[in-house]
């Protein structure tokens, strides 16, 4: 009786066409918001349970709200366009790179010709836009190679883009300002003389990246754009004979994707390391990503998130057990055990519902539509 | 002369490597080609053989076996081991997942490598553990025509020698033995093979318990080589190029990729390595894939694609 629609006249265009046309939806959202925006910093700013310490805001919340924005980013492509891509972490880790780069000036000394192209340190916030450009950019470049490669040839061929640039991060020094170990620090978080300091306003601004972005990426895949992709990811030859042009949409599910993950990058090494390595955006990365998206739910906003969620809980949780329940285990052991129970969690998942926790949140939402009256 | 020396001694010790990869390649294509399943999991799998051999070896030295005896339980153990890996995988992983698209069935094997990895420490151990099954001293030929001659490390030989046989034993047990028969009709048309009485989830449980076998060997080999120890498991990366520039399906193919992505890295990094810093060996392999895909998009020796509605 809760969740249905009957009775919700639309009597506009522009109600039968909002992106929450049920009005039970836009409640739960908003409620959700409310929540994430009002609700956590409020208990976290007077330490009220679960946020006694700052443990669940930092290791938790900060790091599943930037993967699940990244996961966004991967699902445009691999969800929606169908492109499987193992380079996630790369195009992270170009994000994280140049923003960090624009951060602190660049100079390109040109002595060969005599001159120096130099650009002065530039504002944070323009610097992690910049990063998604500067990621969608070479995510373009990189998907180049798919108007050709199909399949997991072309998740192949997106790891030369992966080991490629681990190994330029990792070798060359003028991305990392010459630092001797390689390690970078993020510049101080200065958004137009707010600076970000404490754990309350990382998550907040991460939670405003988020929320926009994954509004802005919800409205686009239900436009003509998103169409496109997903008539790319249905049946690639029947949508080029439809009139649908595959470089442009294959292209642009790159470009977004990339500039999404791009960006998330950034976030993750401003906000949420402060100081990084290239192993921080390694193939595992990558691979986390792609469990995200497809634990989750392909082609799926909402998706991510309980992918995110999962994948980030399930080895914390894992960890802090053994401890909890007395169980007597070398640290050894307790890790051999995460890996086979994770895995093995993965499997059994993919088995039940290969369609991801999305799937499930829709089968639930059909069953409410019937309660309790199942008909 | 010396250039031209030190050019085929970095060709040879490249191809040797090469086919090296292609002990561990080989193995994804089997899989591949029986099942459609890209077996990410076929590091992990060279991984646990490694560990069940080398460290039943041990324990059977240590309890004064004579070294034969011990090498051949040794095998004998690994591949049982091998074997309970084969049908846990099909019973419990690709069975059920059996009609699911590729992207699933990948993600699965990486499930299944994160359990592999994990069972195989927790029950083996995880420190290096050495490994002499085969010499590991270098070797100097044409030593008349170069000065100082060419170096050739004898386990890259013995490795190319186990190569050559293995596939050469499998082109036999694919080409004329029933089961082989069996094994392509599935890998041509799932449902047709069905259809005509050819037990799948057997066929499924041979093609893995080959695959696995295939790892036992790439593990003697590099398990000699580097020790066995938990990196081992990356060369399913390192094997990944090879598979792409040989075609996921041609047996021949990964033969071929192994030969060209060993050599072009090794030459690669000797040539070209110092002028652009060193480590290209790390993504060689896969841009030299791009490019070869770029070409030729389903790989050197792989099926043409055909595209219908």
């Amino acid at each position: 009786m809760l969740y249905r629609e009957v009775g919700q006249f639309k009597t506009t265009y522009a109600e039968d066409m909002a992106i929450f046309p049920i009005r039970q939806d836009r409640i739960a959202l908003a409620i959700l918001l409310g929540i994430a925006f009002i609700g956590v910093p409020v208990l976290a700013s007077f330490h009220i349970w679960p946020f006694g310490s700052e443990y669940l805001l930092w290791a938790i919340l900060l790091p599943f709200l930037i993967l699940a924005l990244a996961a966004i980013g991967t699902n445009i492509l691999v969800g929606y366009c169908g492109q499987i891509s193992l380079g996630s972490g790369a195009f992270m880790a170009i994000g994280a790179y140049s923003a960090y780069k624009l951060a602190t000036g660049v100079h390109v000394p040109l002595t060969s010709h005599g001159f120096a192209i130099s650009i002065p340190p530039l504002p944070v916030l323009v610097s992690i836009l910049l990063g998604g450009f500067m990621a969608a950019g070479v995510g373009i470049l990189f998907g180049i190679p798919s108007l050709r490669i199909k399949g997991l040839y072309l998740a192949v061929a997106t790891l030369a883009a992966q080991f490629f640039f681990d190994w330029v991060f990792l070798r060359v020094p003028w991305f990392t300002n010459y630092a001797p170990s390689g390690s970078v620090n993020a510049p101080e978080l200065n958004f137009f003389g707010v600076v970000v300091r404490t754990p309350i306003e990382r998550y907040l601004l991460c939670l405003i990246f988020v929320t926009v972005i994954a509004v802005l990426a919800k409205n686009l895949v239900r436009g003509n754009l998103g169409r496109q992709w997903m008539a790319i990811r249905d049946m690639d030859i029947a949508a080029e004979l439809i009139g649908i042009r595959p470089l442009y949409a294959k292209l642009t599910a790159f470009a977004v994707s990339s500039f999404i993950i791009g960006v998330a990058g950034a976030l993750w090494a401003f906000v949420y390391l402060g100081s990084w390595e290239p192993l921080a955006f390694s193939i595992d990365r990558s691979l986390e990503l792609l469990f995200m998206v497809i634990i989750g739910g392909l082609g799926s906003i909402m998706g991510p998130f309980v992918g995110a969620a999962f994948i980030l809980i399930v080895p914390i949780m894992l960890n802090v057990l053994p401890t909890q329940l007395g169980v007597p285990l070398s640290t050894e052991t307790i890790t051999h055990l995460q890996f086979i129970i994770f895995g093995s969690l993965i499997c059994y998942l993919l088995i039940k519902e290969p369609h991801g926790f999305a799937r499930l949140i829709s089968i639930g939402k059909e069953k409410l539509r019937l309660w309790p009256f199942p008909y | 002369m010396i250039a031209l020396g030190q050019f085929l001694e970095v060709l040879i010790g490249g191809l040797m490597s090469g086919v090296l990869y292609s002990l561990v390649a080989l193995g994804f294509v089997l899989i591949f080609k029986a099942s459609g399943v890209f077996n990410f999991a076929q590091g992990a799998m060279v991984l646990l053989a490694g560990l069940a051999l080398v460290r039943s070896l041990d324990l059977l030295v240590a309890n004064g076996f004579p070294l034969w005896v011990a090498i051949v339980l040794g095998i004998g153990f690994a591949a049982v081991i091998m074997a309970t890996t084969a049908w846990l995988i099909e019973r419990f992983v690709i069975g059920p997942l059996i009609n699911q698209d590729a992207l699933t069935l990948f993600m699965s094997t990486i499930g299944v490598t994160f359990v592999l990895e994990g069972a195989a420490e927790m029950i083996f151990g995880s420190d290096v553990y050495p490994l002499r099954l085969f010499p590991t001293d270098a070797w100097f030929v044409f030593e008349g025509l170069f000065p100082g001659g060419i170096l050739i490390n004898k386990l890259d030989v013995w490795g190319a020698l186990i190569a050559g046989i293995l596939v050469a034993g499998l082109a036999i047990f694919f080409q004329r033995t029933k089961t082989g028969r069996a094994l392509r009709a599935v890998a041509d048309d799932h449902l047709a093979a069905h259809s005509v009485g050819i037990p799948i989830s057997w066929i499924w449980f041979v093609v893995w318990l080959v695959a696995g076998l295939v790892a036992l060997v790439a593990a003697t080999v590099w398990g000699t080589k580097l020790g066995v120890q938990f990196s081992i498991t990356f060369l399913a990366l390192k094997a990944l190029p090879v598979l792409i520039i040989g075609g996921l399906t041609s047996i021949p193919g990964a033969i071929a990729g192994g030969l060209i992505v060993g050599a072009g890295e090794k030459l690669a990094e000797v040539y070209l390595g110092p002028s652009i810093g060193g480590g290209i060996e790390y993504w060689f392999g896969y841009v030299l894939a791009l490019t070869v895909l770029l070409v030729r998009p389903q790989g050197l020796f792989g099926e043409r694609i055909i595209e219908r509605i």
